[in-house]
């Protein structure tokens, strides 16, 4: 195949620059490209969309009715990142996390930063996943972030930008490691020689840090799924399967003089850790949603007492507030003392009166996002949406300003991706997942998201986005 | 282990086996209906009756025809006991489980459900059809259970999904024994007849086992048929194997000793062994075949019943 007639379009392609020149980190794969006829590529992503239906690499969409199983489009072409590159990212990573975490023990415990008028109490307490049971409570060893996936996405400046903070529950992690293993599989000519960092270690540290903050050296872990239907059920499985853990739903599990045991062939058994995959308010029926079929009754209470340790830690998601994530920066600061490494994406907040009457006036040109919602759902894509849309927000943001942030209109970078029998650009952002336990861990790259309809800047699995495997190269 | 887990394990290898065991009855009638002497009508209602689901196809379906009996059998997605619907249950039970089983385990359940999923756009079923498809479930399922005997550890849950298997299949040799006895002779003068030896070594062949009978007796009679497929101890597909099969299979779970109990289902089940180690198809045909047949159906019922009290919390 060739690259000339491939067009970068204004946008900061990963592959190609503006004078048309392939840049350093895809310099060997093109030369291997090039060898290789289009059909033969065309036969390989054939072949990985087959793996991946028998293997059954699936998702679940909500809004097509319980148990509609899509798999998670995959795009053969890697996404590389050199590792001088990757270095910073990490860093700027590690960094902010630490600091979020410092910032949820600080909202739960002495709120300094709120005294200190760093952010606006009003704004921490409304959070829709502040959780006030928690006030007073340190889970163990002061973790409560202990698994995240941070969106970064590249501007056309080049430049890397924090999208949005993922603290509650991520997905999307065992996909960066089936998709390395498809690329295995199915292409692994192209990754000879390159020197590409492996990113299988990810279950062994998981369980490293289950196991760490169980505080026991004999700790049972589990994951605990809310079942088949959920979206994300196949990477609970998959997670539960790389670890050789348990994988229990919650009736599966009870508690008994605020002990949590799992329900096996041979009696109740204790459970220590628990990475759970259910929201907070489905947790526990007793402390929460009294509905909730999926929780657990009392768990609650045992985790305040120390007897069962819940990852992440219930009450994280008061940081995971697109409102929030706009103050980031200056907690960084305010806690490490540090400038932020990355930058966030400018955030305008609706519930400053300056800051919404500019988003009001440029709402074509903006993205608007509901401050706690995720999977690309409550959000409004300026230049794209229809009267009728931009009408609705407009009045929900006057409505409700707390609840809404706007950003200007980001481009993310290009990669190439395969269309029929050509390649084209199109839009990416990177998830690296990363685990907090005796130390902090990011993933070599991160999943790679794509948008794989033309133009289209949503990458969401739920919207039509797919994935690619994501190479950070060594040097 | 999760008794959860042990639940999906079990029932995933029982709906496989049933999957397996609806196309082998399928066979028997299909291959019946090809040597029927011209006086006989072809009859297809005794495969409903036996499957017990009669009611459901008469609200469904006006007349008892090779299509619509065939229909209903493999691809109907509403009743519960199709073809298709078995494989599906079977998937979604080790979906539950996916984390306990070995993805080549995984896949090839996944790939015998899109398959069968994919027969359901079939309008015609020629009889070209209907072989590819029995041959693909009773393929399917031979290979699935192939699998997991090389590819899983033969622990708890390995157990779990023997023990399964074989009550399945010791439920449905028995019904295919009543549907040829009970509903596929037209009257008792026929027995004995050629006719009656006919659909006898269909049955035989149904449950691939012909030619295991063949080495074993000399002639082909009804009584020693009888005995092969529910006394033979070594016979994989004869009710005697998979009761023993099933009883060893609780023991290795419990660790109870042999011809001792702790559960309910031990009990029941040795019961039942020591029964077939100590009768003979005299005393069965004394009985009554028809009402033997019955009270051994009851039987592993309640064996099944008991499982699920001992071990899975429901």
């Amino acid at each position: 195949m060739d690259f000339s007639s491939y067009q970068t379009n204004n946008f900061f392609d990963e592959m190609m620059d503006q004078k048309g020149q392939i840049r350093e980190p895809y310099a060997k794969l093109c030369q291997k490209l090039k060898e290789i006829p289009i059909e033969e590529i065309q036969q390989h992503q054939f072949i990985a969309d087959r793996m991946l239906l028998n293997k059954g690499v699936t998702f679940n969409v909500y809004s097509e009715g319980t148990g509609t199983e899509r798999i998670f489009p995959f795009d053969l072409i890697p996404r590389i990142i050199h590792d001088s590159e990757w270095q910073i990212l990490e860093k700027g990573l590690v960094q902010r996390i630490t600091a979020l975490n410092m910032f949820i023990d600080d909202v739960y415990n002495d709120q300094k930063a709120m005294k200190d008028k760093i952010i606006p109490r009003s704004i921490v307490l409304s959070s829709k996943d502040y959780l006030k049971e928690c006030k007073g409570f340190s889970p163990p060893k002061g973790i409560w972030c202990h698994i995240s996936g941070i969106d970064l996405i590249r501007h056309s400046d080049g430049k890397y930008y924090i999208l949005e903070d993922n603290l509650r529950v991520p997905s999307g992690v065992s996909y960066v490691l089936e998709n390395r293993d498809l690329m295995k599989r199915t292409f692994s000519d192209l990754m000879e020689d390159l020197n590409i960092m492996p990113v299988l270690n990810y279950p062994l540290k998981l369980l490293e840090m289950l196991q760490y903050v169980s505080e026991r050296s004999d700790a049972q872990a589990v994951i605990l799924t809310p079942g088949i239907y959920n979206s994300a059920y196949f990477e609970h499985s998959f997670l539960a399967k790389q670890m050789g853990i348990e994988l229990v739903e919650g009736k599966d599990l009870f508690v008994e003089n605020d002990i949590v045991y799992m329900k096996t062939t041979n009696g109740p058994k204790r459970v220590h850790v628990i990475y759970r995959r259910i929201d907070d308010k489905f947790l526990d029926p007793l402390a929460f949603n009294p509905d909730s079929m999926l929780g657990v009754p009392g768990i609650f209470k045992a985790f305040k007492k120390h007897n069962v340790a819940l990852v992440n830690a219930p009450g994280t998601g008061v940081a995971d507030d697109k409102v929030i994530c706009a103050y980031v920066p200056k907690l960084i600061k305010y806690y490490l003392g540090e400038d932020a490494i990355i930058p966030n994406v400018p955030t305008f907040l609706c519930s400053i009166k300056k800051e919404l009457s500019h988003v009001l006036e440029n709402l074509p040109n903006m993205v608007v996002k509901a401050a706690n919602q995720s999977g690309g759902y409550g959000m409004l894509i300026g230049p794209t949406a229809s009267k009728k849309e931009l009408e609705e927000f407009r009045n929900n943001m006057i409505g409700n300003p707390r609840n809404y942030i706007a950003q200007p209109v980001m481009s993310l970078s290009t990669v190439p991706t395969l269309v029929d029998d050509h390649l084209e650009g199109r839009h990416v952002d990177l998830r690296p997942y990363i685990i907090c336990g005796e130390s902090v861990y990011v993933t070599k790259g991160g999943l790679t998201r794509v948008a794989l309809r033309k133009g289209s800047l949503v990458v969401n699995s739920s919207q039509g986005g797919g994935s690619k495997d994501t190479w950070v190269l060594n040097s | 282990m999760l008794s959860r887990v042990a639940n999906s394990i079990y029932w995933m290898s029982r709906y496989i086996e049933r999957a397996e065991n609806y196309a082998r009855f399928i066979d028997v009638l299909k291959n019946l209906s090809l040597e029927l002497p011209p006086t006989l009508k072809e009859q297809w209602n005794p495969l409903v009756m036996m499957t017990g689901d009669a009611a459901l196809f008469e609200a469904k379906y006006s007349s008892y025809t090779k299509i619509n009996v065939i229909k209903f059998l493999t691809v109907d997605a509403e009743n519960p006991n199709s073809i298709y619907s078995c494989v599906s249950k079977a998937r979604e039970n080790a979906r539950t489980i996916r984390d306990t089983l070995t993805i080549e385990m995984w896949i090839q359940i996944n790939e015998l459900y899109l398959s069968v999923q994919s027969r359901q756009k079939t309008k015609n079923w020629t009889d070209e059809t209907l072989n590819a498809f029995i041959k693909e479930i009773i393929d399917g399922s031979h290979l699935f259970s192939g699998i997991m005997h090389t590819t899983f550890s033969h622990g708890e849950a390995w157990n779990f999904s023997l023990v399964g298997r074989m009550l399945e299949r010791a439920d449905k040799i028995t019904r295919m024994i009543d549907m040829k006895y009970y509903y596929l002779l037209p009257k008792v003068e026929y027995v004995g007849t050629s006719l009656d030896l006919l659909q006898w070594s269909a049955t035989l062949k149904a449950a691939s086992a012909y030619e295991m009978y063949r080495k074993t007796y000399p002639r082909l009679t009804a009584p020693n048929i009888l005995e092969f497929l529910l006394l033979n101890k070594n016979f994989p597909r004869a009710v005697k194997y998979c009761v023993t099969r099933a009883e060893t299979g609780i023991h290795n779970i419990t660790g109870t000793p042999t011809n001792t109990y702790t559960f309910k289902s031990e009990r029941e089940l040795g019961k039942l062994r020591s029964e077939l180690d100590f009768t003979d198809t005299n005393e069965i045909l004394k009985f009554g075949l028809h009402d033997y047949l019955d009270s051994l159906e009851t039987k592993v019922n309640n064996i099944g019943a008991a499982i699920s009290e001992s071990f899975f919390f429901n």
